[in-house]
C-alpha cells in the first residue's frame, strides 16, 4: 500500500514539476515594476528573488508603498513592516520622466539607462519620452550629461479620477 | 400580456413627476455659446476635426475617432469654433475636461445631409449610419449605441426590450418624450428588430405614466408593421435598471459577470429609439435631447428640448431660475443616483437626463457625520442587485477590495436604495463607489507593471542576446585568425614573411650602420 502511493507520489513529482519558483513570480506580481534598483537590486525580479530566498525584507520598494508592503506581507504570512525610508520615499502621484527637447544633445546616455525602454531617440537627434510607457524610475537622470530630463506628477485626469470614500467625522460632544 | 415577475428588493419612493409634467415639451432658447466635451460617452476620447476660427453648420461632424466603441460629436447649430480648450463638465470631480466652443450665429444653418435609401438598407448600413450620428444610450449609461447592436446581432437576439420606465423622482423627460414623440419612439422599434431579428419586443412603461402608456398604444396601433407589446410595470424604484427591468419582464436574471445579450436579451431605452429614428429617417446625428428641469428650488419646472453644449444656468434660466438664490444645490441626474454640481457653468451632455436645483443638499456627501451600523438588515432587504450591503459596508470601510470583491461589489448598480433606508444615515453607496474606483486604479495600475515586466523582461533579452552575438562574432574572428595561423603555419616550408616590426628595425639598424661606415 505505501509503496503504491510512494509510486504514485514518485510519479505525480516528476510529472507535474513545476518550473521555476513559484513564489518569486508571485511576489513579482506584487511589485510595481517600476525597475529603479532602489531596493538595491538590479530590478523588481532580483528584489524578489531575494525577498523569497528570504535574503532581503519587504520594506525596500519605496515605488510600491505600504500597499505593497501589506500585500507582501499577506502573500508570505510575515509581519508588516514599515517603509524602510533609507530607500526612499513613497510618492502618492506617480511619477513620469519629461525631456527638454530644446536642451537635449542626443548622447543617448539616458535611452541606455532606461530600463523599459521608454526612451526613443538617436544619436545627435532629440530623444523623447514615451510617458505611457515610463515608470518614473528616475534612472535616466543620472546619466544626463546636460540635465536636460525632469521628473513631473502624472496629470491627474477625468479617467483616473477616484471617488473619495466617506469621512466619517466625530460626533460633537454634548456638555 | 406577459406573466410580470418581480425583481428582489427595490422601494417605493415619492415620485415627485408632477411638478415638471405641468407644461408639454418646451424647446429652449440657443445660447450664445455651446460648450462641447470631446467625450461625451463610455469609450475613448475624440479627436477634434476642426480648427479655432472655422465655420461649422448644424449637424456637421466637430470630433471622432478611430476606436472599435466610439460616438462622435456634432455642431448643434450652426456658428463659429470660438476655441478648443478646457472648461468644466459635468462630472462628480468637478475637474475640466476638453471642449469646442462654439459661438452661435442664430441662423441655425444645416449641414446638407445625403437621405439613405432606408428600403435598400441592411442592417450593417443601417448601424453604420447609427454610428455616424453619434448616438448612445440615453437611459443614462451612455454606451455608443453601434457597437452594442454589432454585438447584439452577432449574439443573436430573442427578445428586444424598450426602457420607457423612468424610474427616478423627478425625472420626466422620457415620459414626455413618449407623450410627445410616440410614433418615433414606435418607429425606433422598428429599426431596431430589423437590425435584431428578435422573436419578441416588450415595451416596458411604469404604471405612474398613463398618458405616456396611451400615446404609445396609440402609435403602435397606427404602426400595422411593427409587432411589439406595450407592458405596464408596477412603480417601483429601480424598476427603470437594465437587470430589473429584465427580471420584471422575462423572469430571467443576467448571471454575475456577464451581459444581457449573452442570454439573448437586448435593452434600449426610448430617447434612444428616437435618436436612431431621427438619424435614419433625416439623416439628423444626436444634437439635442429633452432634459427634465425640476426640484423644489426652481421656479418653473419642466422639460425643455436642449441642444447639446448648453449650459445648466441658461436652462435655469429659461425654467425661472432659482427661488431661494443663495442656497442652490445642483444636482445632475436624479436625487437617488445623482451627482452633486459646483456650479451651473457646465454644459448639458448626452447624458444629462435631468437638473435638479434643491434647497437643502439632498445627496450623500464625502465628509460628515453617520452613525455606526446597527446591523439592522434593511439595506439587505432593499437591494435590487440582491447583494448583502452590510457586508460590502464593512469590507469597503476596512479597504479589503479582496473580499468586497468576494461579495460581488462591481454587481453594486449604486441605485441608492441602501443609503436611503439606513437609520444610520451611512452613505453606503459612497463606500462602494470609493471602493471601485480604488479597484479600477488598482487594475489599471496592474496592467501598466505588467507591461513594464514584459519590456523590462524583453529588454534583458535584447542586451543578453546582444552580448551573446558580439561574444560569438568575437569567436568567429578569434577562430577564424587562428585557422588563418595554422593554415600559413602548414605553408611555413616557404620562407615565413618576415615580421614587419622586426623588418623595420633591421632597416634602421642597417641604415645607421651605412651612416657609420660613411662617416670617417
Amino acid at each position: 500500500m505505501a509503496g503504491l502511493f510512494g509510486l504514485v507520489l514518485g510519479y505525480a513529482a516528476i510529472r507535474f514539476r513545476v518550473e521555476g519558483n513559484p513564489l518569486v513570480d508571485q511576489i513579482d506580481a506584487l511589485l510595481p515594476q517600476t525597475q529603479c534598483g532602489q531596493c538595491t537590486y538590479a530590478g523588481c525580479r532580483p528584489y524578489a528573488e531575494a525577498i523569497a530566498n528570504g535574503e532581503a525584507p519587504i520594506n525596500q520598494c519605496p515605488p510600491g508603498g505600504q500597499a505593497t508592503i501589506v500585500a507582501l506581507a499577506d502573500l508570505l504570512d510575515t509581519e508588516v513592516l514599515e517603509l524602510n525610508a533609507e530607500h526612499g520615499e513613497h510618492n502618492e502621484i506617480p511619477l513620469v520622466a519629461i525631456i527638454d527637447e530644446q536642451t537635449c544633445i542626443g548622447c543617448t546616455l539616458c535611452i541606455q539607462a532606461c530600463p523599459v525602454d521608454a526612451i526613443l531617440g538617436a544619436a545627435k537627434h532629440m530623444h523623447t519620452v514615451i510617458a505611457d510607457e515610463c515608470t518614473g524610475c528616475k534612472l535616466c537622470l543620472p546619466p544626463c550629461p546636460v540635465d536636460c530630463i525632469d521628473m513631473v506628477p502624472v496629470e491627474q485626469t477625468i479617467d483616473d479620477w477616484k471617488w473619495s470614500p466617506p469621512q466619517p467625522l466625530e460626533p460633537v460632544a454634548h456638555a | 400580456m406577459p406573466e410580470l415577475h418581480r425583481f428582489h428588493g427595490g422601494l417605493r419612493l415619492e415620485g415627485h413627476k408632477s411638478e415638471s409634467l405641468r407644461h408639454g415639451l418646451q424647446q429652449a432658447s440657443l445660447p450664445p455659446r455651446l460648450y462641447l466635451p470631446l467625450r461625451q460617452h463610455i469609450g475613448e476620447q475624440n479627436n477634434p476635426l476642426v480648427e479655432v476660427g472655422d465655420r461649422v453648420l448644424k449637424g456637421q461632424m466637430i470630433a471622432a475617432n478611430s476606436s472599435l466603441i466610439c460616438a462622435s460629436v456634432h455642431a448643434p447649430t450652426s456658428g463659429r469654433v470660438e476655441s478648443i480648450g478646457s472648461y468644466p463638465v459635468a462630472h462628480p470631480s468637478g475637474q475640466a475636461d476638453t471642449c469646442i466652443v462654439i459661438e452661435v450665429d442664430g441662423r441655425d444653418e444645416a449641414a446638407e445631409t445625403k437621405l439613405p435609401d432606408l428600403e435598400q438598407l441592411d442592417a450593417d448600413g443601417m448601424i453604420e449610419l447609427i454610428c455616424r450620428a453619434g448616438i448612445v444610450g440615453l437611459g443614462g449609461a451612455v454606451f455608443p449605441t453601434s457597437p452594442k447592436l454589432s454585438r447584439g446581432k452577432a449574439h443573436g437576439i430573442d427578445t428586444l426590450i424598450i426602457n420607457g420606465v423612468e424610474c427616478e423622482p423627478y425625472i420626466t423627460c422620457d415620459d414626455m418624450l413618449m407623450r410627445h414623440d410616440a410614433a418615433e419612439v414606435i418607429r425606433g422599434t422598428g429599426y431596431l428588430q430589423r437590425i435584431l431579428r428578435p422573436k419578441k419586443t416588450l415595451i416596458g412603461i411604469e404604471d405612474n405614466k398613463p398618458e405616456a402608456i396611451a400615446a404609445m398604444s396609440a402609435a403602435l396601433a397606427e404602426a400595422d408593421d411593427i409587432d411589439a407589446e406595450i407592458v405596464s410595470i408596477p412603480t417601483i424604484y429601480p424598476s427603470g435598471g437594465e437587470k430589473q427591468l429584465i427580471q420584471i419582464l422575462t423572469g430571467r436574471e443576467v448571471p454575475h459577470g456577464q451581459l444581457a445579450f449573452d442570454i439573448g436579451l437586448y435593452c434600449q431605452n426610448v430617447g434612444t429609439c428616437v435618436a436612431i429614428t431621427r438619424a435614419l429617417e433625416r439623416g439628423e446625428p444626436l444634437i439635442s435631447r429633452i432634459v427634465t428641469v425640476s426640484g423644489d428650488n426652481i421656479r418653473s419646472p419642466g422639460n425643455w428640448e436642449v441642444r447639446l453644449g448648453t449650459p445648466i444656468s441658461h436652462l435655469i434660466g429659461l425654467a425661472g431660475g432659482y427661488v431661494d438664490d443663495d442656497n442652490a444645490h445642483l444636482i445632475m441626474g436624479g436625487p437617488m443616483m445623482g451627482f452633486s454640481l459646483r456650479g451651473g457653468e457646465v454644459p448639458i451632455v448626452k447624458a444629462s437626463n435631468c437638473i435638479l436645483a434643491m434647497r437643502e443638499q439632498t445627496i450623500p456627501q464625502a465628509v460628515g457625520y453617520h452613525d455606526e451600523c446597527i446591523r439592522c438588515g434593511k439595506c439587505t432587504e432593499v437591494c435590487p442587485a440582491n447583494l448583502l450591503p452590510q457586508q460590502l459596508y464593512w469590507h469597503t470601510r476596512a479597504k479589503a477590495w479582496e473580499r468586497a470583491q468576494e461579495f460581488h461589489l462591481s454587481d453594486c448598480i449604486e441605485c441608492g436604495c441602501c443609503s436611503s433606508v439606513c437609520p444610520s444615515g451611512i452613505p453606503l453607496v459612497q463606500y462602494y463607489r470609493a471602493a471601485k474606483s480604488e479597484i479600477r486604479a488598482a487594475h489599471s495600475a496592474r496592467l501598466k507593471s505588467d507591461r513594464a515586466r514584459i519590456r523590462f523582461e524583453f529588454r534583458e533579452r535584447r542586451l543578453q542576446l546582444k552580448k551573446q552575438q558580439e561574444e560569438e562574432r568575437r569567436r568567429q574572428k578569434r577562430e577564424a585568425l587562428q585557422k588563418k595561423r595554422a593554415s600559413t603555419g602548414d605553408a611555413e616550408t616557404t620562407p615565413a614573411a618576415p615580421d614587419p616590426v622586426q623588418a623595420a628595425l633591421e632597416r634602421v639598424k642597417a641604415r645607421k650602420q651605412a651612416a657609420q661606415e660613411e662617416s670617417p
